[in-house]
């Protein structure tokens, strides 16, 4: 019993800063430009796919590097000469602009790339297991995961919190007029903001891209799990966006684990009738078998009883 | 945005019998198109393609009660299409062999009160919330409805969905419903028959008030009324029309799939009516026919078709946020002032060096393509070469970059004729 | 407006179609109903690629009964209400030969449909060739005139592969683990069913269900396989399903051997072989590249001339096309009503190893000799890798068509 909870904390704090690490580039932008974009999984992939690219020439080191650069060059772009265009149309059509962009995104990739997996392989420094627990291993790269994903969320509450950047940058959503005013160019921070938010998404893939797949459908097949971290969590709340990624995680990890079902529960259903058909099927379904759909009804019940989110400080 | 979202040409139906003509007459013509059309196109591909168009036209019509109207974007919305769809399937199977009194054609009432019932349900919930949160809340409710579709099988049939025959039903007047044709008609009916109901909906005070909700919330509660409460009602009602949707498109294609009420469904009605326009009550019936006619055709054509499509909802968002409806209603202002003639003949000065660039940008599309999927041998246009060859790459820079400057300029320029134009005809 | 706009909208379709050329005389149009687009497409373009590959060389000795072949390709995007638009388009064009391949729900509905389209058109028959979906209510419950199978269904490859694992003395404990659909469904029952009759000794340690492509960490899923103690795992998953699986398992040290359905499927290879996992992870297929059998060495050498990223990947539509051709020759006509009966029965030498196969009449299902492979790093024995990896598959063992054989409830209906 304790082995199979320690393995599973262990496990679900492993995917949940994994997912925190996917996730903190798209709480950025939101928390600092009120903008939800919708094609940061799309970012995410090309991070992957140029540290590939990189990787294969020079080594995954200097990927790690410079592919968030280049993808973030690339967002500043698309904020520059897309993203402003539209914000005078509201958030609505923010929203919808970075939608289309996942489709262009990920025809782009398939374009240059081709539509198999591509072999992104974990580079040879971090290739051995770190420690073993209950006869089960655990990767370097796995570590090294949970570190960068720490590590930015420490530097982005340090920058935020504790430097003037931050205090601009937060200023100029609330005040743009007034940060203007003390002579800022609020439009050149924006740009600056969302830049470093798809740069983190790049991390997140250049990292990522090894331990997982890298083809390029990975955006789609990712689906909205990190909108769900950010609206748990709060939307625009860093630290709300850190633990919801820890306790979906969590939650996903231990759902696995259980067997449980409403059979179990409530005993075999007696009901009989066509009804009883469709019944089943939902009364026999394990808690196992749902638990990646878990956090989309965390969603829902969040929106539902704490519409702020975990620790949200305004109602969108 | 508020004065293009005033449907087209307002019929008052209070003036007298003279203007009864001016009132209905868009929809006698209407009808009448809908009748006549699989007279001119015949072939059995066109009678599909049409049959698919009239299912999408209340599709999209519907999702525009939401972001049209009231100014709520959903990313969901394709489960009460869905949801209609499998319950109208499911009954058929029920009263398959003609034991009930219920012929094809009231099927769509099967859809249209699922979708309703889970309009209620789903927007009990979802509706308290608007803007982002509120996206947010329809993608995660899609989410799990897709998800637990796959799950459900007994109900949602698994892979395979669940299959039906349309014409094994109790068949008054001799309709089989077997041939296509017919189907069109039922289809045809049931799209004329929603439209009506759906534009007869814009016209009534809910309408107004639902218009007022989008446009200021704050104002709205103001003047006394429960924002969420009307968008609990526009979303119930945009379920029932979803919900006839899917139940024609299980009519039309005698199967229902999970893939129908997922990700990707939600994703092609946003692009239909946000293409169309969603200021405008014609705009959803636009894209909802032109887009379907593209996802069908341009990938004939192209195997990239999806970047295009992505594109061009991009340039929508951007530069023309009224959609192709916007860019119709633009020309109201000249034909009042009577000189759309004379301002027209100066978009050819945009238009054709706008299709040149973009004809330089797809050939570099093409050929990144052809490069990336191996093989260098390919056809543009009809014309054949190489993509490994400098000149094509030359010639698409050329086409792209002298086109782009050419637009520009062109653009400029029919810019300020039109405003010209729009300013004498004001000031006559 | 809007009736303008219908209008302009339609004629623009007839625009379109008239554009097609019309069928010319003396080609035989195959049409081709698979993803070229979205998600699947990668799998959907390889398939184009080989099809377009069997009509050159067919036509560079003179064609079908000397008629030239085209291949037409129709992008589905897996979706069953496209595909039917899809097919009426092929058939409006004059095709009256479909091929599709990849998704049951699509095979369904093309199924369903061309039974109720050749029942409303007895004059003019279309047929439904399937190289890739496999679910067995295609050639049971739904089992139609108009479809022909050519890869093995779900309950077929694992009476083959339970055929095999009874001569296993090493397995003794069962991990199954798939997705939460109709597919991974009916794996699982199956597998339990015929391992309890074959070998009720073996345990059956767990049967675990996860929702299809929702799952981006397996490592809970591992460990619980771990703490089953299986020491073999049996899996339908396909795609990112299984790649995530696999490297998973390698990450967690978890040594057990998996028999799947799709480790060669497209990402397969690529992540057996980062997981590194030689000669632990097997597939039960219908052929392999890396098979003695100098004819179809061949034509993989000059297929990957054609195509140098990809080695065959469906010997099937090598069977599928011959098969096709021979009937149509032997029938003297490419009108289905009168070349199916031919098909009906066939004998064939399949392309893999020149063992023969046999199509069976009553439920129009193809039956072959099935290979257990693993994937290890090539050596001097084999000689085609996968996806570029440097690893390719190696015969295992052979079932014989005898062993593969399994009822089938369908009762055709056969056309008067």
């Amino acid at each position: 019993m304790f082995e199979i909870v320690f393995i599973s904390t262990l496990n679900g704090i492993l995917y949940g800063m994994l997912l925190f690490l996917m996730a903190s580039g798209l709480t950025v932008i939101f928390s600092m430009m009120g903008v939800l974009n919708f094609a940061h999984a799309g970012f995410y992939m090309l991070g992957a796919f140029f540290g590939f690219e990189i990787s294969r020439r020079v080594g995954f080191w200097p990927g790690l590097v410079i592919a968030p650069l280049l993808v973030g060059l690339i967002g500043m772009a698309v904020e520059r000469y897309g993203l402003r265009r539209v914000h005078r149309h509201g958030h609505v059509a923010e929203l919808l602009f970075t939608f289309g962009l996942t489709y262009v995104i990920q025809q782009a990739v398939e374009m240059v790339w081709g539509k198999l997996p591509v072999d992104y392989e974990v580079p040879r420094s971090l290739d051995f297991p770190a420690f073993t627990v209950f006869g089960t291993e655990y990767p370097a790269f796995k570590m090294f995961e949970l570190l960068i994903s720490v590590a930015i969320f420490l530097v982005l509450l340090l920058v935020i919190k504790r430097t003037r950047i931050g205090l601009v940058v937060q200023a100029a959503l609330s005040h743009p007029g007034m940060v203007a005013m003390l002579g800022h160019n609020v439009d050149r921070v924006f740009m600056l903001v969302f830049g470093v938010g798809v740069a983190l998404a790049a991390v997140a893939g250049v990292i990522a891209g090894p331990a997982l797949v890298t083809q390029s459908n990975m955006a789609g097949l990712l689906g909205p799990i990190l909108f769900v971290v950010v609206v748990v969590g709060g939307l625009g709340s860093l630290g709300g966006a850190f633990i919801a990624s820890l306790l979906i995680g969590l939650l996903q990890t231990f759902a696995v684990a259980s067997n449980a079902s409403l059979a179990d529960l409530f005993g075999s259903s007696a009901s009989a009738g066509a009804l009883q058909t469709y019944l089943s099927d939902i009364w026999n379904v394990t808690v196992a078998q749902v638990a990646p759909i878990l956090p989309y009804l965390l969603l829902v019940l969040i929106l539902i009883f704490r519409p702020r989110g975990l620790m949200g400080t305004r109602e969108t | 945005m508020s004065r293009a979202s005033d449907a087209p040409a307002a019929p008052v139906p209070d003036a007298g019998r003279g203007s009864f003509l001016a009132a209905y007459g868009i929809w006698i013509a209407l009808a009448i198109v809908i009748a006549a059309l699989p007279h001119i196109f015949s072939s059995g591909l066109a009678l599909s393609m049409m049959s698919v168009m009239g299912t999408m036209i209340v599709f999209a019509l519907s999702y525009n009660m939401l972001l049209g109207q009231t100014g709520l974007l959903s990313f969901g919305h394709a489960v009460f299409f869905g949801l209609g769809g499998f319950f109208a399937v499911h009954l058929m199977n029920a009263l398959s062999g003609g034991e009930a009194p219920m012929p094809l054609i009231a099927f769509p009432l099967v859809g249209a009160l699922a979708g309703l019932v889970f309009g209620i349900v789903v927007g009990a919930v979802a509706t308290r919330r608007a803007g982002t949160a509120f996206a947010m809340i329809t993608l995660g409710i899609g989410e799990l409805v897709a998800s637990s579709a796959l799950i459900l099988r007994s109900f949602f049939g698994g892979e395979e969905g669940i299959s039906t025959d349309r014409t094994d039903l109790i068949q008054p007047f001799g309709l089989t419903f077997g041939p296509q044709i017919e189907v069109y008609y039922l289809i045809g009916a049931w799209c004329f028959v929603s439209m009506a109901a759906m534009y007869a909906l814009t016209r009534t005070p809910f309408g107004r008030i639902c218009n007022a909700v989008r446009e200021n919330p704050e104002r709205a509660r103001f003047i006394g009324y429960n924002t969420q409460t009307v968008r609990f009602i526009a979303f119930s009602l945009s379920g029932l029309f979803a919900g006839i949707a899917g139940a024609l498109a299980a009519i039309n294609f005698e199967i229902m799939n999970s893939a129908q009420l997922g990700a990707a469904e939600s994703g092609s009605v946003i692009l239909m009516t946000y293409i169309g326009g969603i200021g405008n009550f014609a705009g959803p019936v636009i894209g909802a026919i032109l887009v379907t006619y593209l996802q069908f055709t341009l990938s004939d054509i192209t195997d990239v078709w999806q970047l295009y499509f992505g594109l061009l909802f991009i340039a929508v968002v951007m530069f023309a946020p009224n959609g192709i409806a916007g860019l119709l209603t633009l020309q109201e202002p000249l034909i009042r002032a009577g000189n759309l003639g004379r301002v027209s003949l100066y978009y050819p000065l945009a238009v054709v060096p706008a299709l040149v660039a973009l004809a330089g940008f797809s050939l570099m599309v093409e050929m990144t393509y052809r490069l990336s999927v191996g093989g260098s041998e390919m056809s543009f246009l009809y014309v054949p070469l190489n993509a490994r060859a400098p000149l094509p790459w030359l010639a698409a820079i050329v086409l792209l970059g002298g086109g782009g400057w050419l637009f520009l300029r062109g653009a400029r320029k029919v810019g300020q004729v039109y405003g010209d134009a729009v300013q004498e005809g004001l000031r006559r | 407006m809007t009736k303008k706009l219908a209008l302009a909208a339609a004629a623009l379709s007839i625009l379109g179609l008239s554009a097609m050329p019309a069928a010319a005389e003396g080609t035989l149009k195959l049409a081709y109903v698979d993803p070229l687009s979205g998600g699947g497409a990668s799998i959907g373009q390889i398939g184009l690629n080989q099809l377009r590959f069997i009509a050159e060389r067919i036509n560079a000795k003179g064609g079908v009964n000397g008629e030239k072949l085209e291949v037409v390709p129709f992008d589905n995007e897996v979706n069953p209400q496209k595909s039917l638009v899809q097919v009426q388009k092929a058939i409006d064009q004059g095709i009256r030969i479909i091929i599709q391949g990849n998704g049951s729900s699509v095979a369904v509905a093309i199924e369903d449909f061309l039974r109720k389209y050749n029942e409303r058109n007895p004059d003019k028959n279309v047929i439904h060739l399937n190289y890739a979906a496999i679910d067995p209510i295609l050639t049971n419950e739904k089992c139609s005139y108009w479809h022909f199978a050519w890869d093995a269904a779900v309950n077929i490859k694992l009476e083959a592969l339970t055929n095999y694992l009874k001569g296993q003395k090493d397995l003794k404990k069962v991990y199954l683990i798939d997705q939460d659909y109709s597919f991974g469904h009916s794996v699982a029952d199956t597998a339990v069913k015929m391992l309890k009759e074959k070998r009720p000794d073996v345990q059956i340690v767990g049967n675990e269900f996860h929702p299809l492509v929702k799952v981006t960490d397996f490592s809970p899923y591992v460990a619980k396989i771990k703490a089953s103690g299986a020491d073999t795992v049996i899996t339908g998953n396909w795609g990112q399903d299984l790649a995530l699986l696999i490297k998973a398992a390698a990450d967690a040290g978890l040594k057990v051997k998996w028999y799947t359905f799709y480790a060669g499927g497209a990402g397969g290879p690529t992540a057996v072989k980062q997981a590194g996992l030689a000669d632990q992870v097997f597939q039960i297929t219908e052929g392999i590249n890396n098979i003695d059998y100098k004819p179809a060495q061949e034509t993989i050498r000059a297929y990957m001339e054609a195509y140098p990223k990809e080695p065959v990947y469906y010997p099937r539509l090598f069977n599928l096309t011959g098969m096709l051709f021979e009937a149509i020759e032997e029938a003297k006509s490419d009108d289905p009503a009168k070349f199916a009966p031919k098909l009906e029965g066939m004998k064939y030498k399949t392309f893999s190893s020149g063992d023969e196969g046999f199509m069976r009449a009553d439920d129009h299902q193809f039956f072959q000799p099935l290979y257990i492979s693993t994937l290890e790093p090539v050596d001097t024995k084999t000689e085609f890798d996968e996806e570029n990896t440097g690893w390719g598959w190696k015969e295992v063992a052979q079932v014989p068509v005898k062993d593969t054989i399994t009822e089938t409830t369908c009762k055709m209906k056969r056309p008067k």
